[in-house]
C-alpha cells in the first residue's frame, strides 16, 4: 500500500488490481440478479447463476404409457424414449438429448448408468439408453407403465418467461403504473414550492429570514418515523384517508427541506448584478423569478427533481402507511417486501425478476442524468 | 377512474393549482390591494416588497411545518396514550417499552448501526475516491460504484438475499463454503453478526455517495501543500493522512453526519430480509411491528428516534448558522 499516490509502475497495478476487485464486489450482487431473472425456475434452483452460461445437469421424471405394450415370446415389452414424454416438450422439443444416469425411484434419480439393466418394483427390468430409449421387460401384462426419472444434461437456457409472469400475471403491472402515478405528481409539486421559497430564502429581506433558513436546516434531520402516526390520522379526520391525494402531499412535505435548502444554496450563489439590474429595469420579483432565477437555476432543479424521483419511486415506508394496502393501489416496492417475498419467498426467478423491474427506471435515471446528481449533492453538501 | 388518467388529471390541477397560485396572488397585491399607481404609489410598492417574500413561502411553510414540524409535537403528544388513544398514561409507554428485551435489543442493534455504518461507508469511500483519483478509467470505475445509490432498499435487499441465501445453488457465501467442504448454514440466523451482513447492505448502497463528495473535496487540496510535502520526503501515506485528510475534515464530518441520519431512518432493509427476527430489530422497523396497531408506543418508539437525531440536528443548525455568517 505505498502506492497511495500513485508514483511507480507496481503501485499503479496494485492500485488498479484493488479497485478492479472493489467494482466486481460492488457490482457481482447486481449482476446475479440480472442474470436470475433470465433464468428459469427449475435451473435456478439447481446450479448457481455463476454456472448459467455453462450446461448443468437436471433432473426429470418421464411416465411411461402402457399403451404401446406387445408381446414377444412369453415376455411383455414396452419400448419408447424418455425424451418424448410431452410434459418434457418445453424441454427437449426435438425429443433428443443425452441421459447421463437413470432411476426408477424419486429419491435416487441418478442410481443407475445408462445401458445398465435394473430391477423394476412391480417385477421385470427396465434400462434406459444414452438416447433415451428405454426398453421395459416383464413376465406379466403391463398395465400401468413405470416413472423413470433420469438425469439429463441441458444445455444452459434463458427466457423471458420470468418477464411475462411477472408483468402479466403478477399484478406488477398495476404496480408499475402505481408507482408512476405516485411518482411524478409528488416529483413536480414540491420543486414549484420550493423554488419560490428558496427564492424568497435566497434574495428578498424580510424580517425572520435566518430564522426560517435555520428551521428548514433543522428539519432536514426530522425522522419520517414521526409524522406517521398524527398525519395518517389527520388525514383520515379531514377525509383523505389513505389515498393518491395523501402520498402525494405527503412527499410533498418530506421532500420540501431538502429542496428549500439545495435550491437555496444554489440561488444565493447566482450573480447580483443580473437581478439588481432587472430590478433597476422595473422587473417585480415575480417577473425576476420567473424569467432569470428559474432559467438558470435548471442545474438545481433537475438535480433535486432526479433525488425527489429516485427517492419516492424508491420509497416504502410512506407507502406503506399513507396508501390503502389493497392490490390495486400497491406500489412496486410494496409488492415486493410484502406480497412476492410472502407468498412466492422460494421462488427467486420471480424475485429476482420482480426486483429488476422495479429497479430499472431509477437505473436508467441515474445512468442518464449522473452529471446533474453529482452536481446537486456537490451544491448541498460541501461549500 | 383508471390510476393513468387520474395521475395525469392530478399533475395537471396539482401543478396547475401551484403556478395558479403564485401567479395570481402576486397579480392580487401588486393590481387590486397595493397598486402601483394613484397618490400612495411609492408606500403601496413598499408594502407590496413587504408582504411578497411570505407569498412566495406561505406553501412551503406550511407544508413544512404539517409535515414536519407539527409531528414532532404530535407524536409526542399521542405517545402520552395507550392504545385506545382515549386514557392519558404519561410515560407509560416509554417505561413498558424499555421493560421489553426486544426494545432493548432494538436500541443496541441501532447503536451498532450508527457506529458501523457511517464509518465503513466513509472509509470506504474515501479509498475509492483516492484510489480511482488518478486511474484513466476512475470515472467508470466511481460510476459502477455509485450506481447503488440509484437502487431501492428493498430491490437491494433482494439482490442481498440471493448473495446471502443458504441454498448453495443460489447464495454464493454458501456456494463457496459448499466447495470447501463446509456446512451450509443460513447466515442471516447468526445472531449478533447478522447484523453486520445486513449494515453491509447500506454501507454498498451508500460509500458511493461518500465517494462521490470525498472525491470533489480531494480534488480541491491546492496541489502546493502536497507538492511541499513530497519535497519535504513525505511518504504516500503520510501525504494522505497527514496533508490530505486533515484538509478534507470538514467535508468528511459532513458525509459522516449526513450518513448517520440515514441509518436512523431506514426500515426497509431489515423489514425485507429478516422482518427484524434472529435478533435484527432496529428502532424504525420495531416501530413498524406496532404501526396501525398500537400508536401510543409506535409513536413512542418514533420520539425516541427523534431523540437520538437530535444531537445532529443540533449540529447541523450550528453549522449553517456559522456559514451564513
Amino acid at each position: 500500500m505505498d502506492n497511495i499516490a500513485g508514483q511507480n509502475k507496481g503501485g499503479k497495478l496494485a492500485v488498479n488490481i484493488t479497485v478492479i476487485i472493489l467494482v466486481l464486489l460492488w457490482l457481482l450482487p447486481t449482476i446475479g440478479l440480472f442474470v436470475s431473472s433470465f433464468r428459469d425456475r427449475d435451473q435456478i434452483s439447481n446450479s448457481g447463476w455463476w454456472q448459467a452460461p455453462f450446461a448443468v445437469d437436471l433432473n426429470f421424471r418421464a411416465r411411461v404409457a402402457a399403451d404401446d405394450a406387445r408381446q414377444e415370446g412369453d415376455i411383455f415389452v414396452l419400448e419408447g424414449n424418455v425424451f418424448a414424454d410431452p410434459s418434457l416438450s418445453a424441454r427437449f422439443p426435438d425429443a433428443e438429448g443425452v441421459v447421463a444416469a437413470y432411476g426408477t425411484r424419486a429419491v435416487a434419480p441418478d442410481e443407475f448408468a445408462p445401458g445398465e439393466v435394473s430391477e423394476l418394483r412391480t417385477g421385470g427390468t427396465v434400462v434406459v439408453n444414452r438416447d433415451g430409449t428405454y426398453r421395459v421387460e416383464s413376465p406379466e401384462e403391463i398395465a400401468r407403465g413405470p416413472t423413470l426419472y433420469f438425469e439429463a444434461r441441458t444445455p444452459p437456457r434463458f427466457t423471458l418467461a420470468n418477464y411475462e409472469t411477472v408483468l402479466r400475471a403478477d399484478g406488477m403491472d398495476r404496480a408499475f403504473i402505481n408507482t408512476l402515478t405516485v411518482t411524478i405528481p409528488a416529483t413536480i409539486i414540491p420543486i414549484l414550492i420550493a423554488a419560490f421559497a428558496a427564492y424568497a430564502l435566497a434574495w428578498m429581506d424580510f424580517p425572520g429570514r435566518g430564522l426560517l433558513i435555520a428551521a428548514v436546516v433543522g428539519l432536514l434531520v426530522v425522522p419520517l418515523q414521526l409524522a406517521l402516526v398524527p398525519l395518517l390520522s389527520l388525514h383520515t379526520n379531514i377525509g383523505i384517508g389513505q389515498s393518491f391525494l395523501g402520498i402525494w402531499l405527503a412527499h410533498t412535505g418530506f421532500g420540501l427541506p431538502l429542496a428549500v435548502y439545495l435550491l437555496r444554496n444554489y440561488m444565493v450563489g447566482l450573480p447580483r448584478d443580473i437581478i439588481e439590474s432587472a430590478k433597476v429595469d422595473g422587473a417585480t420579483d415575480f417577473q425576476i423569478f420567473v424569467r432569470i432565477i428559474l432559467p438558470l437555476s435548471f442545474p438545481a432543479l433537475a438535480s433535486f427533481a432526479i433525488f425527489q424521483f429516485l427517492w419516492t419511486w424508491n420509497d416504502l415506508l410512506v407507502a406503506k402507511v399513507f396508501l390503502p394496502s389493497g392490490a390495486e393501489s400497491q406500489v412496486m416496492t410494496v409488492k415486493i417486501a410484502d406480497d412476492l417475498l410472502g407468498s412466492r419467498g422460494g421462488d427467486w426467478g420471480i424475485l429476482a425478476t420482480a426486483a429488476f423491474v422495479s429497479i430499472a427506471v431509477p437505473l436508467v435515471v441515474f445512468f442518464t442524468m449522473q452529471r446533474y446528481l453529482v452536481r446537486g449533492l456537490l451544491a448541498g453538501s460541501v461549500k | 377512474m383508471s390510476p393513468v388518467i387520474q395521475g395525469i388529471l392530478t399533475i395537471i390541477i396539482g401543478v396547475g393549482g401551484c403556478v395558479g397560485y403564485f401567479y395570481f396572488s402576486n397579480m392580487l397585491l401588486d393590481k387590486v390591494i397595493f397598486p402601483a399607481r394613484g397618490p400612495n404609489t411609492g408606500r403601496n410598492i413598499n408594502r407590496a416588497n413587504q408582504v411578497r417574500p411570505w407569498l412566495f413561502l406561505f406553501p412551503a411553510m406550511f407544508a413544512l411545518g404539517l409535515y414536519l414540524a407539527y409531528p414532532v409535537v404530535g407524536s409526542f403528544w399521542r405517545s402520552m396514550f395507550d392504545r385506545s388513544g382515549a386514557n392519558f398514561i404519561g410515560l407509560g409507554n416509554y417505561v413498558a417499552l424499555f421493560a421489553e428485551g426486544s426494545f432493548r435489543t432494538a436500541v443496541l442493534n441501532n447503536l451498532l448501526w450508527v457506529l458501523f455504518v457511517p464509518a465503513m461507508a466513509t472509509f470506504l469511500g474515501l479509498l475509492v475516491a483516492q484510489l480511482t483519483d488518478r486511474l484513466s478509467w476512475g470515472n467508470i470505475a466511481k460510476s459502477l460504484i455509485f450506481m447503488p445509490m440509484a437502487i431501492s432498499f428493498v430491490g437491494a435487499s433482494l439482490i442481498w438475499k440471493f448473495v446471502y441465501s443458504a441454498n448453495p445453488d443460489i447464495g454464493i457465501i454458501n456456494s463457496i463454503r459448499d466447495s470447501m467442504g463446509m456446512t451450509v448454514l443460513d447466515p442471516l440466523q447468526i445472531r449478533f453478526w447478522n447484523n453486520f451482513l445486513l449494515m453491509f447492505i447500506l454501507v454498498w448502497i451508500q460509500t458511493g455517495f461518500a465517494m462521490v463528495i470525498l472525491s470533489a473535496a480531494l480534488r480541491g487540496i491546492p496541489e502546493e501543500t502536497i507538492e511541499a510535502a513530497i519535497i519535504d520526503g513525505a511518504n504516500p501515506f503520510q501525504v494522505f493522512f497527514k496533508i490530505k485528510v486533515p484538509q478534507i475534515m470538514g467535508t468528511i464530518v459532513v458525509v459522516w453526519t449526513t450518513i448517520t441520519i440515514l441509518v436512523l431512518k431506514v426500515f426497509d432493509i431489515v423489514y425485507t430480509m429478516t422482518g427484524g427476527n434472529f435478533g435484527t430489530h432496529i428502532l424504525p422497523s420495531y416501530m413498524m411491528t406496532y404501526m396501525f396497531r398500537d400508536d401510543g408506543r409506535a409513536t413512542a418508539v418514533a420520539f425516541v428516534i427523534m431523540l437520538l437525531v437530535l444531537p445532529v440536528m443540533i449540529w447541523n443548525i450550528r453549522q449553517a448558522r456559522n456559514e451564513m455568517r
